[in-house]
């Protein structure tokens, strides 16, 4: 397979690092929206490797993490009726509503099954017509359009037994909505390379000219994020604030207009929370009343779900590096990685993790050899 | 938090992201994935149980002295779905398995049991070749099968055929394997690429199958294990990284004999194949199981003629050095990233996906 190996060479890195090291003459901070592209940038150390002052905020792009409370409860109960086959992808069984998640629901009884494709659960809908068949539709516009087109298949096809718990959500109104948040220290975006290649960038030039804030659609692979930085950076020292393609490979100015068509018939608009953040008007969307038989909240009447978060903590800080991990009260007491009490205290990547593994020693990550950057901080 | 909230910006202030649970009161599929769960389901539940002085090593295998003799003892279930995967069976597994555990001790496996458990309704001719494959691995790997047992459970209640295997070997004078023994200044060597049996056993799972020529790497390391010990008998630590992978066995090492660990990580060999499979799939090689490979901790003096050694074996040759124990961040596995930054390698909490062994 190609364009792996291409895309993370080190010479190429070392020569983009040298491009942005010359360019940067005062401090920046950008945000990357979306959580494969903070993967990538924890998981070869590119924030360990940009020069002083280049600082990377990890924004909201995470759709396990971000899909509400209120969707998971109902998600679990649906989940726990005897009649009901829940199809979900995997990343969403850990992920604890109120109580319990999606794991115990399957230890208590439930049928919950992992699939790869929501055209897997509509293939399960068929084969047992006595079962009704739920997939837990979540994540960005990168998502939605096989969602979509699962749905329009059911209709089509007649597969009466299949609805969707859907709780998408969409980019452009959460960056409207981080510019307006009045702690807002982003100064420029790596823009969602794969949910531009469906949606195009037609939403982000009024966002860029509003904010007056540079918004660079960037991928995923490593040269990629030093590429989106790059063309960032440069725009930020020459006072631009212009969209750009940085990933003109995978993404054309127009997206992918039959995925689209897909979108505007089958979902509508909608305000939508966002766990840990609140509502954001017009940032989801909702199957339209055109297909409104395939809705699992409809078909199963969970309007009324009590729902109850966890002890909060000060995570949303930590992520607009408004304080770091190491300020917090909970850090390395209460909340280690083996008793978490937020999500960047739970894997490796998570810059409380980071903090903990490393600041408790107080001494810099791998001796062995020495670093051309400074270590994880 | 209810949907019809109306806010003019997101409160930052009060993020709070949902992590998983882990006070579970039933059994979750991550108690079985050789990650975080299992080994707190081990320490919580079944070493306050058992409470013996072996148990608590909690190593690959036991190390008993019976008659004043040394032995390595282990016991390892097998519930693999397919039963048959590329350059694999779960009969292969059964031996493979329980050989390589008794190996890390470095012990010659003698002997096994081997345990059938079968669903009503099951064919007869599976289960046939599932034996044959099962007698076709023993007698590869110098091992007998020296008693058995079957039951058979109601259709419905099992899946097909689970095998459970245990097995006795002969610990060499001298030799004294286990993961408390690393130390600061050891070589850690891998015996080949990585991630080739989770990732052929992913290829074919039903729903998942995508086209990759990619063979399981179950093979027996008794073998490879000698012609190591041949060397010098001083070996520190043997471990093989089956669930959990080679990302799980350099932390458990760490973690018990209170060291570091520093890996290069484009010294860590990982075939193009298992790097595209899982870079599809959203997986880290790190953490995909291995059937056939051995991660050593190796005194610095022995560590190039540990390696020729390795490599002159059918089994060790893409043996290859990527790393070293350390004494700072005790318990913690770092890996330099080829670009030059550093990362923590932390234990899986779960799995990666179900029933691989």
């Amino acid at each position: 397979m190609k364009y792996l190996e291409e895309f993370q060479n080190p010479e190429l890195a070392r020569r983009l690092l040298d491009d942005i090291r010359a360019a940067v003459t005062r401090p920046w901070a950008l945000m990357e929206v979306c959580g494969g592209q903070t993967h990538t940038i924890i998981r070869h150390g590119i924030d360990q490797l940009l020069p002083e002052g280049v600082e990377l905020i990890h924004g909201p792009g995470c759709p396990v993490c971000v899909t509400p409370l209120e969707v998971i409860d109902k998600a679990l109960e649906i989940a726990s009726r005897p009649e009901v086959i829940f199809c979900s992808f995997g990343d969403m069984l850990r992920v604890p509503g109120t109580g319990k998640d999606l794991f115990r629901v399957r230890s208590e009884g439930g049928d919950v099954r992992v699939v790869y494709s929501p055209l897997d659960a509509l293939r399960i809908a068929e084969q047992n017509p006595d079962k009704q068949v739920v997939f837990f539709g979540i994540g960005f516009e990168t998502t939605a359009p096989p969602n979509a087109m699962t749905v329009y298949q059911a209709k089509k096809r007649g597969i009466r037994n299949f609805s969707l718990l859907v709780s998408h959500v969409r980019v452009p109104p959460a960056i409207e909505a981080i510019m307006q948040s009045p702690d807002c220290r982003v100064q420029g975006f790596l823009a969602a390379g794969h949910v531009c290649s469906v949606m195009g960038t037609a939403e982000y030039p009024e966002l860029a000219e509003r904010f007056r804030v540079p918004i660079v659609v960037t991928g995923f692979e490593p040269l990629d994020i030093l590429e989106g930085i790059r063309r960032t950076v440069r725009q930020l020292e020459r006072g631009e604030h212009a969209v750009d393609n940085a990933y003109p490979r995978a993404v054309r100015d127009e997206g992918n207009p039959a995925a689209q068509a897909m979108l505007a018939d089958v979902f509508e608009t909608t305000d939508r929370a966002w766990r840990g953040i609140g509502t954001i008007p017009q940032s989801g969307w909702r199957l339209s009343s055109r297909y409104r038989e395939f809705d699992a909240e409809h078909r199963f009447d969970v309007g009324d779900v009590n729902t109850c978060e966890p002890a909060a903590c000060r995570a949303g800080e930590v992520l607009q590096g408004l304080l770091k991990p190491n300020e917090c009260e909970a850090f390395g007491t209460v909340c280690t990685p083996r008793n978490p009490l937020g999500a960047t205290m739970v894997s490796s990547e998570g810059a409380c993790a980071a903090y903990y593994l490393y600041r408790r020693l107080g001494a810099p990550a791998a001796p062995a050899a020495p670093l051309e950057a400074s270590p994880v901080a | 938090m209810p949907d019809t909230d109306t806010l003019a910006a997101p409160d930052f202030s009060n993020w709070s992201c949902p992590l998983p649970l882990r006070d579970h009161p039933r059994v979750v599929m991550g108690h079985g994935g050789g990650g975080a769960l299992s080994a707190e389901l081990v320490e919580h539940v079944f070493a306050p149980a058992f409470g013996g002085p072996v148990l608590a090593a909690l190593g690959d295998s036991a190390a008993v002295t019976l008659g004043g003799v040394r032995l390595a003892f282990s016991t390892d279930s097998y519930v693999v779905r397919p039963l048959f995967f590329p350059g694999g069976s779960i009969g292969d597994l059964a031996v493979n398995g329980t050989v390589n555990d008794l190996a890390m001790s470095g012990a010659a496996a003698a002997y096994l049991s081997c345990g059938f458990i079968l669903e009503e309704g099951v064919e007869t001719a599976q289960v046939a070749r599932v034996a044959q494959a099962l007698g076709a691995a023993a007698r590869a790997a110098g091992v007998e099968v020296a008693t058995g047992d079957t039951k058979v459970v109601e259709a419905g209640r099992g899946d097909g055929i689970y095998l459970n295997t245990a097995g006795i070997g002969l610990i060499p004078a001298g030799v004294d394997l286990r993961p408390q023994r690393a130390e600061p200044g050891d070589v850690v060597i891998v015996s080949g690429p990585i991630g080739l049996h989770g990732v052929a056993v992913m290829s074919v799972r039903e729903g998942l199958e995508f086209g990759v020529d990619v063979q399981s790497d179950c093979a027996p390391l008794g073998g490879l294990v000698q012609a190591m010990l041949a060397v010098t008998p001083d070996l520190h630590v043997l471990r093989d990284p089956t669930r959990g992978g080679l990302g799980a066995s350099l932390n458990e090492i760490a973690a018990a004999a209170g060291v570091g660990v520093v890996v290069q990580e484009r010294s860590i060999p990982v075939p193009p194949e298992v790097a595209n499979a899982c870079a599809i799939l959203g997986l880290d090689p790190l953490y995909v199981a291995n059937e056939g490979k051995l991660v050593a901790f190796v005194p610095r003096q022995h560590a190039d003629a540990v390696l020729e050694a390795m490599r002159a074996h059918p089994y060790g040759a893409g043996a290859a050095v990527i790393g070293e124990c350390v004494a700072d961040h005790p318990g913690m596995v770092v890996a330099r990233t080829a670009l030059g930054g550093t990362r923590v390698i932390d234990l899986p909490v779960g799995e990666q996906l179900p029933r691989i062994c």
